[in-house]
This record gives C-alpha cells, sequence and structure tokens, in this order.
C-alpha cells in the first residue's frame, strides 16, 4: 500500500480513537454527567476557525501596563444543543479544555520524539535531547522562585528558556557550518546537567513556593483553559505540517548523513529546520504542561513496532497516539481521589509497558 | 567527465591527498587503486560531493563540484557506499527508491516507479523487494546500494570498495555488473581494493599513494613492481592471469635480502615452483636452460630474474652454454630439479659445485645414478654447510606452504 494512504488509514483510526478517548475521558470527574450530554457537550465545543484578526491586549510589565498585538481567530460552532447549564459549563468550560491541552501536548511531544529518534538514529532520543525541557524548567522555575526578577508570565519564561537552550546546545554543538549529532547529543547532555544544577539551587532558593515549582516539574495539566489550547494547537499543528514535509527527508537521513548527503538531501539544512522546529513544538508542550516524561519517548517506539519506520507513516500515526495516550494518562491523573501530575502517571505506565515490549524483543535499534 | 585538478585535502592534522590530478573519460571505468589510507575514499568522497577540497577543483561534466547543491549533484553522480547504517527495518523497496529522491520534491510521496523496478531487475534483487533491509546477505546488501545507486539514473557512477566484503562469484558478479553499465555509456570511478579484481575490470588504474596518483593509465602499465612495491611497501610479482588475460599480483610479505643466489636445474612446473620458492626465500634466482615460453621461463621474467633460454628439440649453441656456464658460475648453489637435465647444465655440474637435489619423486637409485654421471662427487662438499642448509629449509617451506 503506499505510504500515503497508509499515514491516511491509520490517521484516521487513531483520529476516531482520539475523539472517543476525549468524549469518554470528559465523562470522568468528581460531578457525574450524563453520556449523553456528555457527547452533546463535546460537540457544542467545537469550533471552526473562520477568521483571523488582530486586537490589543495588555501585558503587565514591571509593573506597568503595555498594549501588546495578539493574533486572534474567529470560530463558528456548528453544533448548538441545548443542554442543561450546570452539565454544559463543567464539561466545557472545566473538563474540555484540559482534554483538549492534554491532546495537544500529547500531539506535540510524540510528533518531535519521533522526530528526534529519527534525526539522531538514537533509540534513546526524547524531545528534550537538546536541552528544551532543562530550558523551560529553568524559566519556569526561576519565575517560581523569583517572581520579581522575571516580567513575563511563566509560560512564556519556560518557552523562552526552552528555545534559549536548545539554540545554545546547536551553537555549542556546531563548527564550520556542521554540526554532528553526537556532538549535539553530548552538547545536549552537558546542558542538561549544568541546567540541573541551576534548577537545584533555585528550588533550594524558592522558599515558600517550593511545592508550587516541584508540581511544575513533574509535570501537570491542571488549571488547563482554552486560551492555553488556542495558541498551543495552531503552533503545533503548523509545526507539525513542517516536520511532516520532512518526513521523507527524515527517512533518507536515516540511511546515514554521507548517504543521505549523496542522495540530494542539504542535510546540514534539513537537520537544522528539524531541530528547530521540533524544539518549537517541544518548547510549546512543556511551557503550558511542564516536563512530562516519556509521552515523547515511548509512543513513537510502539508506534515504529505497528508501522515501521517510515516517517511518512510514523510521524501522523505517532502524533495522534501521543495525543490519545496523553488524553488517557490525565484522566487517570485526575480520576483518583487526590489529583496526580500526569508526568507522574505518563512515567509509572509508560516505563513497564515499554519493559515489558523490550523483554519480548520487539523493540530494536530504530 | 569527471576532472579533479591539484586537489588537496587536509583532515584533521593530516594531509590526505597532496594535488591529486585526475581524469575519467565519458564510458570509461577508473579504478583508484592503493595502499590502505591512501586516501582512495578522500577522493571519491570530493568526487560526490561530500567533502570540499581545501584546493583545487572537480569537476563533472564541466560543472564544479563544490558550487552545485546537494540536489543537483545527486541527478549527476550516484554513490555506492562501503559501509551504510542499514539497521532498521526498511524494506528493499524502500530503500532503492530513496534513490529517487533527487527527482522528487519534498511532497511528492509517490513510491514505487518504473526506474526502482528497473533497478531491481538489473541488479537481480527483485525477489529481495519486500524482504526488510536487514535481514538480507551481505552480497545482497551490496547488490541492493548498486540498485538504489541505479534508481538515482546519474551519468555517473562513484563506487567505495563495492566487493570489500564479498565472496568470490558475488565480487564477480557486481563487477560485471559495473562492467556492463560503464559499456552502456556511464563513466564509473570505483575504489578498489583487490588489485587483481581492479586490472580485470577497470579501462584505467589511477594508483595512489602518498597523497598523489603515482601512475595513471591501462592497468599492465600501472600494475607494475616498481610502481606498485613502494606503494604497498611490499615485494610483488606481477604475471598474466591466464584465465582473464590480466595483470595479477602476488605480494610477498617481508621478502628478506639475502646475498646469496640459485640457479636452478630443469624445466616446466616443478623448476617454477623451485625458482618461486628460491626467490621468494630472498634468493637472486636464475634458470635454465628452459623454452621459451616455458612456465619456469615466464615465472623468471615475472620475477624480474634470468632465464636462460634455448627452443626446443634444438641443439644448444655456443652461446647458450655460455649463459649456462655464467649462471651456473655466479650461483652459490645448484638446485636440481630434474632427472633429466639439459646437456649444457650437465656439463658444469661435475665442477664441485653445490648441488641441492630436489626432483619430486626421485629415489636414491637415480639420485646415485646421476652422481656417478656428474663425476661421482659429494654434491656439499664444497660450499659452507649453512648456506646450504638454508636453502634446503626455505626449499622446504615454500613448498610446503604451496601446498
Amino acid at each position: 500500500m503506499r505510504p500515503s494512504a497508509r499515514a491516511g488509514l491509520w490517521s484516521g483510526g487513531l483520529l476516531v480513537t482520539l475523539a472517543v478517548a476525549a468524549v469518554a475521558s470528559a465523562a470522568v470527574g468528581p460531578v457525574h454527567v450524563d453520556a449523553l450530554v456528555v457527547a452533546k457537550a463535546c460537540l457544542n465545543a467545537i469550533g471552526l476557525p473562520t477568521g483571523l484578526g488582530v486586537r490589543l491586549a495588555d501585558a503587565t510589565a514591571l509593573g506597568a501596563s503595555l498594549p501588546v498585538p495578539v493574533p486572534v481567530i474567529d470560530y463558528a460552532y456548528p453544533f448548538d444543543f441545548a443542554l442543561p447549564g450546570t452539565a454544559e459549563t463543567i464539561v466545557r468550560r472545566l473538563r474540555l479544555p484540559r482534554i483538549a491541552l492534554a491532546a495537544v501536548v500529547g500531539f506535540a511531544l510524540a510528533s518531535a520524539g519521533a522526530v528526534m529518534q529519527g534525526f539522531f538514529r538514537n533509540p534513546m532520543a526524547d524531545p528534550s535531547i537538546v536541552g528544551v525541557s532543562s530550558g523551560a524548567a529553568v524559566g519556569a522555575v526561576a519565575t517560581i522562585a523569583l517572581p520579581l526578577a522575571i516580567p513575563f508570565g511563566l509560560q512564556a519564561a519556560a518557552f523562552v528558556g526552552a528555545l534559549v537552550t536548545a539554540f545554545a546546545v546547536y551553537v555549542i554543538a556546531t563548527t564550520d557550518g556542521r554540526t554532528p549529532v553526537a556532538t549535539l547529543l553530548l552538547a545536549g547532555i552537558a546542558v542538561q546537567t549544568f541546567l540541573g544544577a541551576v534548577i537545584s539551587y533555585l528550588l533550594l532558593q524558592s522558599g515558600e513556593s517550593l511545592e508550587q515549582a516541584v508540581y511544575w516539574l513533574m509535570g501537570h495539566l491542571r488549571n488547563s483553559s482554552w486560551a492555553e489550547v488556542e495558541v498551543t494547537l495552531p503552533l503545533a499543528i503548523l509545526a507539525f505540517a513542517v516536520l511532516l514535509a520532512y518526513a521523507r527527508d527524515l527517512n533518507v537521513m536515516l540511511l546515514g548523513e554521507g548517504d543521505a548527503q549523496a542522495l540530494g538531501i542539504e542535510v546540514e539544512r534539513s537537520k537544522r529546520i528539524l531541530l528547530a522546529v521540533s524544539s518549537v513544538i517541544t518548547a510549546a508542550a512543556v511551557a503550558v504542561a511542564g516536563v512530562i516524561g516519556f509521552v515523547g519517548l515511548i509512543v513513537p517506539h510502539v508506534m515504529r513496532l505497528l508501522v515501521g519506520p517510515d516517517h511518512r507513516v510514523l510521524l501522523p500515526t505517532s502524533a495522534l497516539a501521543g495525543a490519545t495516550f496523553l488524553v488517557l494518562t490525565d484522566t487517570l491523573a485526575r480520576a483518583g481521589p487526590v489529583e496526580l501530575p500526569v508526568g507522574i502517571v505518563t512515567a509509572a505506565f509508560g516505563a513497564p509497558f515499554f519493559l515489558f515490549l523490550l523483554r519480548r524483543r520487539e523493540v530494536h535499534a530504530l | 567527465m569527471i576532472d579533479v585538478d591539484g586537489v588537496h585535502v587536509t583532515l584533521g592534522e593530516t594531509a590526505v591527498l597532496t594535488g591529486v590530478d585526475c581524469l575519467v573519460e565519458r564510458g570509461e571505468l577508473l579504478g583508484l587503486v592503493g595502499p590502505n589510507g591512501a586516501g582512495k575514499t578522500t577522493l571519491l568522497r570530493t568526487v560526490n560531493g561530500l567533502l570540499e577540497p581545501d584546493a583545487g577543483t572537480v569537476t563533472v561534466d564541466g560543472d564544479d563540484v563544490a558550487a552545485l547543491g546537494s540536489k543537483a549533484l545527486s541527478r549527476r553522480v550516484a554513490t555506492v557506499p562501503q559501509t551504510t547504517s542499514l539497521e532498521f527495518a526498511f524494506t528493499v523497496e524502500e530503500v532503492v527508491e530513496m534513490g529517487r529522491t533527487p527527482h522528487r520534491s519534498r511532497l511528492d510521496w509517490t513510491d514505487a516507479t518504473a526506474a526502482v523496478e528497473r533497478a531491481l531487475a538489473r541488479t537481480e534483487t527483485s525477489h529481495l523487494a519486500d524482504r526488510p533491509v536487514d535481514a538480507i546477505s551481505g552480497g545482497e546488501r551490496q547488490r541492493v546500494l548498486l540498485a538504489r545507486a541505479l534508481a538515482q539514473e546519474a551519468p555517473v557512477l562513484v563506487l567505495d570498495e563495492p566487493t570489500a566484503s564479498l565472496d568470490v562469484n558475488h565480487q564477480v558478479r557486481v563487477l560485471e555488473l559495473v562492467r556492463e553499465l560503464v559499456d552502456e555509456g556511464r563513466t564509473v570511478v570505483a575504489a578498489i581494493h583487490d588489485l587483481d579484481l581492479a586490472a580485470r575490470y577497470c579501462d584505467r588504474l589511477a594508483l595512489l599513494h602518498d597523497g598523489h596518483v603515482a601512475a595513471a593509465g591501462p592497468p599492465a602499465s600501472v600494475l607494475t613492481p616498481a610502481n606498485v612495491e613502494p606503494a604497498f611497501e611490499t615485494a610483488v610479482a606481477v604475471s598474466e592471469a591466464e584465465l582473464t588475460g590480466a595483470p595479477r599480483v602476488t605480494a610477498v610479505a617481508d621478502r628478506p635480502a639475502r646475498d646469496c643466489r640459485v640457479h636452478v636445474v630443469g624445466t616446466g612446473r616443478p623448476a617454477a615452483r623451485a625458482l618461486g620458492a628460491c626467490w621468494r626465500a630472498g634468493f637472486e634466482a636464475s634458470v635454465g636452460v628452459v623454452p621459451p615460453g616455458d612456465v619456469a621461463a615466464t615465472l623468471a621474467t615475472d620475477l624480474g630474474a634470468t632465464a636462460v633460454t634455448a627452443p626446443p628439440f634444438a641443439a644448444i649453441d655456443r652461446a647458450t652454454r655460455e649463459a649456462v656456464r655464467d649462471a651456473l658460475d655466479a650461483a652459490d648453489v645448484v638446485v636440481l630439479t630434474t632427472e633429466a637435465p639439459d646437456p649444457a647444465s650437465v656439463e658444469h655440474l661435475d665442477d664441485g659445485r653445490a648441488v641441492v637435489d630436489w626432483r619430486d619423486g626421485v629415489d636414491a637409485d637415480a639420485v646415485d645414478a646421476l652422481d656417478a654421471e656428474a663425476g661421482g662427487e659429494s654434491p656439499q662438499s664444497d660450499r659452507p654447510p649453512a648456506v646450504v642448509a638454508a636453502v634446503l629449509d626455505e626449499l622446504d617451506e615454500g613448498v610446503t606452504g604451496d601446498d
């Protein structure tokens, strides 16, 4: 079967799975809502973008209020079922934003993970391998621990911290316009170690806000809002589209960089683009959800097992499977009597599953 | 078609290529030969654009390789790499399909074109199309890489050790295929470490040594002891492989230098083997009298040793007799390999020379008879016993080594 057909078929199936998982997840929570009402509320929440505008928003910086232009997307809502007000509010305002954000974050992390594993030709690669998560963590923990020092919101600080770190790692590993992946990997590990020290120091200095900082570090989706979805979703889709356009290049680069160059791939340029875009998509996810481990590592592995190494199929299926996986694990995280950070759940369920696959020798090197 | 002009390449601190000039004509198979580390792969990498020379230029069909983009270059030059990381489960067809990359836009996801099928058929890998590429043999893998390069449909093919890990059967099959491609008009540059294979299949050879082309031209003119010995730092004998007509290079590791001459009396294969054993053992050797074209005479020529020749079934003239006498006089030891030595040699065997008897299957009675005919003297009387013992040892060793 042609790869586009395979990709379409798998993606269709996974989209349905994701939708079912989302609706099922929306039915879970402390307040019981009838399943049919949940489904209708979900349909009501579907918004289709119809236009793009710009409005001025006030950003507070250093105590002064500044107007900042913000892109605004207009939405049309095709469904409008009449529902009891409380039920619709619970589903639409409380549960669905969180589910949607979980899906976006899972989507972003898993697609970045698939790209990084191919890029590094290393099965242990994950989205944060070039220090994106550590950089985000420094930004976030600094904001929490030293609230006066940083004039942005926590998420902006995390996003910027992530990108600055990734860029720094790239610059460190680059000589004469070439970036050997082995150097990049080692530079990433060294920078992560250094930032780990910075994070530990900041935690020591954080005093009363220690708990908040630790909670962020564990990765969570508490207090998610539609606003976060509205920023991250377009970014994730845009970045994903670029990554998908490079799926063929990634396939050829699996043969080795020399071979890829001889087959007409501008290897260094492709590497720069893949690295930049997957750093952006990871940074966006980490900024809103903290450091959620394992999604970007095991989801691409499992999908590679199912669909093979062709990134044209692997990338979309990993992204959608990652979205589904995080929706389900986040549901587990909030279903218990005490809400857990979802990072704990992904690692607690993901690692044993991964070990199971490893023991059955179904997970190989790429 | 390919013009390498004054190319210098320094890798790290090492100057690998120091002024390489090399021209490959359209429709020609040029073999790059040379010792390990001579820069064969480095030179190939300047041709397929993976390395930019520090100085000098490489042009393909008039276009400077360094100035061409990767895509444009990969439409002109296809590469069969020495090794590739094929440790993942792409199928053979998918890997060959990747050869179409230079002809595809990024978003063109169509697969399995006619070019891919042709490449698979051409390399006899069609039956492997659906097999994972990490589950086929080394020989099959090499053919798959060749198929991938064919799918590129580039006029120039660069092969880096295409036969390095293959058995004799696959070596020959791969090179036969390359030869066919060249005969159809492709231009091929191949680094081949096996000199005999290179000589057999290439139109011309370029011998790389010390960062430059030490010799270039038709195989027979490049593969001479004078060219090969300094490059490979070993003694070699170059002969003609009767089956293929190509030069055949036999390397002899550590041929010791001995200040001692041996003359072999006899003809045919026994004399040739004795001559070869003496030469390998480091003796200066001569042979005679032998008919011209005799295998011992040919070997003597290949080894640069003296052969005293005379036409068969004819009276041996005076000049030949003198030549034999001179050879025997110059020799410290005479090796006898035949029961019926030529009369010219027999004449001089009785002068108290050290004669070592090495006649396969000859029994003691026959040796006694020969001794009596030669004058009844003990054959090893006058010469230092050590020299004789050395010859005997070396001969025994050489002969068992041959069998």
